[in-house]
């Protein structure tokens, strides 16, 4: 065993963190379960964290560790839980259908891999961060929770879908540039946090309305 | 003189169309027991020519034949003897077991066997002639020969109208590749002067564009000839359609000639090659073969599942074509030798284990007369040499080792796996993929040949009456043995089939593997470096053997050897019946359920209530409505506009040409300055 | 290449071919004590064997050789791949003629055999299971083949000896793509063994039962070494498990202090993870037949992100 320096491991242990987060992507894109879907989504807020974390300490940003505790509190703890409270309250602790099947998605999923990795390939050779392997990364998870929105037909995995979309744009931004000013970050998390109360006053709308959250019902919202 | 190589496979051809025409006028039972024969044993001479011609250089040879001024020039170099060898070896597995199938014909209808023999011996004769061919000329008569005596031969039982159906639409498609092809030739030659012989092609080169789509109509012509996806619809129809031996030639020979013709095209006429060539056919190769895999696992037609699996291997060939062709491109020459090693070693797998099955289904279909599988079942009983055979053959497609269709998938995995960075970054990622493609092929293959063996050959019979099925005789043996035994052969020794490859990768991109494949002996397979890569089939068969020996006499010599028949168990069901079983359509069931939107698949479900019920699944090839019919109505849509002209009046039709002529004339001297 | 290395190879095949009803008999006793059921004695799977073998064979009116000859064909691949991998030396003299490309293609060609055996005498039951069976496998062998893959590029090599001391050589070094190829490998590891989201291996219940549909017809001596082969299966699968995912403790050298620390490291890492096995099976649940391409597709898509990954991040 080689002698024993933190840096390269800290290093490794970031792309295992951007990796761990693209599998949970994955994992999410193929999962039915609401239930399911949160915990994963939970997960996927606590890798983000560690992952903020790690870069913080291996790049000597302190604003980064605020960031990462923002994360924590908001997306591990009071997301999730505000998410748990919101389906037992509609009671919609069903399996989720999916428009395509899941093998078509993932193979789909497969398919942005490779494309974010090609574009983020010429910007990683610009980018002086050592952290700029990971662009790739946080790309593609934008991209899979984007088609995870695409292609459920209920509306609660649809925000969960749109709620991971930003955690990956986070990855993005602490990847590329060290993480964004403290003020955008802390707008942004409070962006997420509002935009989840709005989406659960909507759910209830949208139930009243239609006795249902299937979103297929909303087609009919459209002029004669 | 001394005899050449050339000479002595000019002598061949010459004798197997003479031996062709022999048929036609000695009586039919003397033509199968003497002619077969004779084929047979100028096919092994022709292997042995083959062999021989691989060591030396390139012969040439000008016949004073042909056009005034345009003689037909012969060359014989290490790619032509690669495949003549090939012919040779397979041919004359197949023409022994032609001997002993053809009796019935031979009897009962004389006239159309004597034409038989002729045709037969001119699709082999002509098979040889295009791979000798030195001048385009040349290249395309034997070309056609080779696709109209096919043809013939596939027409053979002509009274049955979907027969005919399957033989129009190879002629078609034989011709739309033929036409691809011309205009490559010409291509090839544009500007060069002088005459089309390949001589000339070889020093001229071609720039960017004219040289792309060169490659292009190469791809067309040869890909049609290849069953390369969309251009595949002929094969599954034309293979079955044709008697057993002549769907093996057509099969295991016939197919890699398309092959030939695109390493000659393009490694030999054309050039250096550009990327994306490599990358189109990796990725249609891939496609090609998922596609065909697929199909082949969810057919009940014993030789259709045969010929879409052949669809299959010719995809993996030419994807590693693509493979050899983006090394190439990139100038590292080991993987491409690796590469190309594997695509000629699978070319010659594949005559031999798709010939020997076209050959067993050739028996069943003889014996029992029955091609659907959903009627046969339990022939392994009634059958023992067919089936022990014909065992042979599916281990071997569907890759499993110590069997020969192992050794090249292993081939081509490692050049996927050694594969170097290319200087294209999207496709250093992308070309994985290919790789897990190749995997998904060969584990399906795997499962449309337990299909195929498990539902004809074991089991109980459905609705057949096993004893009046008689297994083969002689000659069928014979010809089956010999297929079985290269199987065998060509998976237990690759070193020393690598090691006469050499010369041909050589040849073709400048580096050979025999000086890493065999550096540790004979008995390894290391295609760069011993802690790569290595595999040595002939210990993993020695120590199978030990393995299994030793827990049969373990078992033996501690425990009794007590063992009495009964009635099958079945989970203590009393009334079973043969239907129980799986039927084809059940057995593919699974693939059909899960790429159910992949195929055109229609169902006819009967009611519960139906007293009874009939349950009928169609699967149809989507391409066919997508590609071909669209294509089939704007032909007929041109066909109206031009049938406007049509009118019956001769007074019309000549003032057409009058005007034509006008025209023409018009043109002319308009032209002139 | 010495007599003791063709020695400990040999040695290898006998402790896994011995060892292996032994950790069905763990994982069994861990199942039990998870579901609160009293716990069979750990030598049941031995003693199970050892009644099968006195038993007589009864075979099928309708039955061909094939079916005879399948039960010994299995064992002995199976023994036969058991002594390929390494379990405690990586120096073993016959992994030179079989990588691990071979291995998958010797795993499948017992497969074929037993589906093979399963149809030959023509039941409902045989052919369902041998079909069920090529559906689980042409889904779960790329995925399998794509892990190999993945690992093989790390080290560049497809022999198991070298991609063992390709991680030694390195050190300690954490590989994403290893988490991808991990999930992946569990995955098929599950599905393979006949285990509980895709297949019970304690069922009779013919709408679900796999394995065990393929093997109805078979008794005595033939069921016994049937039995022992997957058992032997699941060893293989283990050992393939720590070979690639944690090969610390494993060695090169033939020093006998080192062997038996390796040895000892492999039969504890054999006792947790049998455990780990049984607690997996008792929190998750059987899946529908037709769930299970989906699951092994998100297997065999896993192990190409794995690959994917490996190259996209440029180890």
């Amino acid at each position: 065993m080689s002698h024993w320096n933190p840096a390269p491991f800290a290093q490794q242990l970031l792309d295992l963190f951007a990796s761990l987060l693209l599998l949970i992507a994955f994992a999410m894109l193929s999962q039915r379960r609401i239930l399911t879907l949160i915990h994963l989504f939970a997960w996927q807020g606590l890798i983000l964290t560690l992952s903020i974390a790690d870069s913080a300490w291996l790049t000597h940003q302190p604003h980064l560790y605020y960031s990462a505790v923002l994360t924590l509190i908001i997306k591990v703890l009071i997301l999730p839980l505000l998410l748990h409270r919101l389906i037992r309250r509609l009671d919609v602790v069903w399996d989720v259908e999916t428009l395509i099947n899941i093998p078509t998605t993932m193979l789909v999923g497969i398919g942005l891999v490779v494309f974010s990795f090609n574009l983020a390939l010429p910007i990683a050779h610009f980018s002086s961060t050592i952290l700029r392997n990971t662009l790739g990364i946080a790309l593609a998870s934008v991209l899979l929770s984007f088609m995870m929105m695409i292609t459920r037909r209920k509306a609660v995995p649809q925000v969960i879908g749109f709620l991971a979309l930003e955690n990956g744009l986070f990855l993005a931004a602490t990847s590329a540039t060290y993480g964004m000013p403290m003020v955008v970050e802390l707008g942004v998390a409070l962006d997420v946090l509002v935009g989840m109360f709005i989406f659960g006053i909507f759910f209830f709308q949208i139930r009243e309305t239609f006795d249902s959250l299937d979103i297929r019902h909303m087609e009919k919202l459209k002029e004669e | 003189m001394s005899l050449r190589p050339l000479d002595l496979v000019g002598l061949i051809l010459i004798g197997w169309g003479g031996l062709g025409l022999l048929g036609l006028v000695v009586p039919a039972r003397w033509g199968r027991c003497l002619l077969f024969p004779l084929i047979t044993g100028l096919s092994v001479l022709m292997a042995g020519a083959g062999l021989w011609a691989l060591q030396g250089g390139a012969q040439t040879l000008v016949l004073p034949m042909g056009l005034p001024g345009m003689p037909f020039h012969l060359r014989l170099d290490v790619l032509s003897a690669f495949f003549l060898t090939l012919l040779g070896l397979a041919g004359s597995g197949i023409s022994a077991y032609a001997t002993g199938y053809f009796r019935h014909m031979a009897e009962t209808r004389a006239g159309d066997f004597q034409r038989l023999i002729l045709l037969y011996a001119l699709f082999l004769a002509s098979m040889g002639m295009v791979l000798v061919a030195d001048d385009a000329y040349f290249f395309m008569v034997a070309w056609e020969g080779m696709a109209l005596s096919s043809y013939f031969l596939v027409t053979t039982d002509h009274e049955i109208p979907a027969i005919r159906e399957a033989g129009f639409l190879y002629l078609l498609m034989a011709h739309l590749g033929a036409i691809a092809l011309l205009l490559c030739f010409g291509l090839l030659q544009s500007g060069a002067g002088g005459d089309y012989a390949f001589a000339t092609l070889r020093h001229h080169s071609l720039t960017g564009f004219w040289s792309s789509m060169t490659f292009l109509l190469a791809l067309i012509g040869f890909g049609a000839k290849a069953g390369l996806l969309p251009l595949h619809s002929w094969l599954p129809e034309a293979h079955p359609a044709a008697p057993s031996p002549v769907s093996a030639l057509m099969s295991g020979i016939m197919l890699k000639m398309a092959l030939y013709g695109l390493l000659r095209v393009l490694f030999d006429l054309l050039g250096q090659p550009l990327w994306w060539w490599g990358a189109l056919l990796v990725g249609l190769g891939s496609l090609t073969a998922l596609f065909g895999v697929l199909f082949a696992a969810v057919q009940s037609d014993i030789k259709r599942l045969l010929a879409w699996s052949s669809v299959e291997n010719m995809g993996l060939i030419l994807s590693g074509l693509g493979l050899t062709l983006l090394f190439h491109g990139a100038g590292q020459e080991t993987v491409a030798a690796l590469a190309l090693a594997a695509v000629l070693y699978h070319a010659l797998n594949h005559a031999f284990f798709k010939g020997l099955l076209f050959l067993g289904a050739g028996s069943v279909l003889h014996a029992t007369t029955e091609r659907n599988m959903a009627k046969l079942g339990g022939l392994i009983r009634v059958m023992p040499w067919v089936a022990g055979l014909s065992l042979i053959g599916i281990l071997s497609l569907a890759g499993l080792p110590p069997f020969n269709g192992f050794v090249s998938e292993w081939l081509l995995l490692q050049a996927y796996l050694l594969r170097p960075d290319l200087p294209q970054p999207w496709l250093n990622m992308v070309l994985p993929l290919g790789a897990a493609v190749l995997a998904l092929v060969g584990a399906l293959a795997g499962f449309a040949m337990v299909k195929f063996y498990g539902i004809v050959f074991l089991g109980q019979a459905r609705g057949l009456v096993l004893g009046e099925v008689h297994d083969i005789g002689l000659w069928e043996r014979f010809g089956m043995g010999w297929m079985a035994l290269g199987c065998v052969l060509l998976g237990l020794f690759p070193s020393s089939v690598i090691l006469q490859l050499d010369t041909v990768t050589h040849a073709l991109v400048g580096q050979g593997l025999g000086a890493s494949a065999a550096r540790h002996g004979w008995l390894w397979v290391t295609p760069v470096a011993a802690s790569r890569a290595s595999y040595s089939p002939l210990i993993l068969f020695a120590v199978i053997m030990v393995s299994v020996g030793l827990t049969f006499l373990g078992v033996r010599r501690f425990f009794h050897g007590r063992w009495r028949r009964a009635p099958a168990w079945d989970c203590g069901y009393p009334f079973q019946t043969a239907r129980m079983q799986d039927s084809a359509d059940g057995f593919g069931q699974p693939i059909k359920q899960i790429f159910e939107s992949f195929f055109g698949l229609s169902r006819e479900i009967p009611s519960p209530f139906d007293p009874h019920p009939h349950y009928h699944s169609e699967v149809r090839d989507p391409l066919w409505a997508l590609c071909y019919l669209p294509l089939v109505r704007g032909v007929a849509r041109l066909v109206k506009v031009v049938g406007v002209l049509q009118q019956g009046r001769i007074s019309n039709y000549l003032l057409f040409s009058f005007t034509t002529l006008l025209a023409l004339l018009a043109l002319v001297t308009g032209t002139r300055p | 290449m010495t007599l003791v290395n063709w020695l400990l190879q040999g040695g290898q095949e006998i402790l896994g071919i011995l060892l292996a009803p032994l950790l069905m008999g763990w994982v069994g006793i861990w199942r039990a004590w998870l579901q609160n059921r009293q716990a069979p004695p750990l030598i049941q799977p031995y003693r199970q064997l050892f009644k099968l073998f006195h038993k007589e064979v009864v075979i099928a009116e309708t039955a061909s050789p094939l079916l005879r000859v399948t039960p010994y064909l299995l064992f002995g691949c199976m023994g036969l791949t058991a002594s390929l991998i390494p379990m405690v030396i990586t120096d073993l003299p016959l992994a030179g003629a079989v990588d691990v490309i071979a291995l998958v293609g010797l795993l499948s060609l017992a497969r074929v055999f037993l589906a093979l055996a399963a149809m030959d005498v023509g039941t409902a039951f045989g052919s369902l299971g041998a079909r069920r069976e090529m559906l689980v496998s042409f889904l779960a062998e790329p995925a399998l083949l794509m892990v190999f893959f993945t690992v093989a590029s790390l080290n560049a090599s497809t022999s198991l000896r070298f991609m063992v001391t390709g991680f030694a050589a390195r050190g300690f070094y954490l590989y994403p793509s290893l988490a991808f190829a991990g999930v992946a490998f569990l995955m098929v590891l599950l599905a393979e063994n006949g285990r509980i989201p895709v297949d019970n291996p304690e069922t009779h219940l013919e709408l679900t039962m796999i394995h065990e549909a393929m093997i109805l017809e078979y008794s005595g001596r033939h069921l016994a070494l049937i039995e022992w082969a997957n058992a032997l299966k699941l060893l293989i699968y283990f050992s393939l498990g720590f070979a690639l995912f944690l090969p610390f403790g494993l060695t090169d050298s033939l020093q006998g202090w080192e062997i038996l620390r390796a040895l000892i490291l492999f039969l504890l890492k054999l006792t947790v993870m049998g455990a780990g096995l049984a607690v997996l099976e008792t929190i998750s649940a059987k899946q529908r037949l037709f769930r299970v391409p989906e699951y092994l597709g998100t297997a065999f898509l896993l192990a190409v992100l794995a690959i994917l990954l490996h190259y996209l991040l440029g180890s």
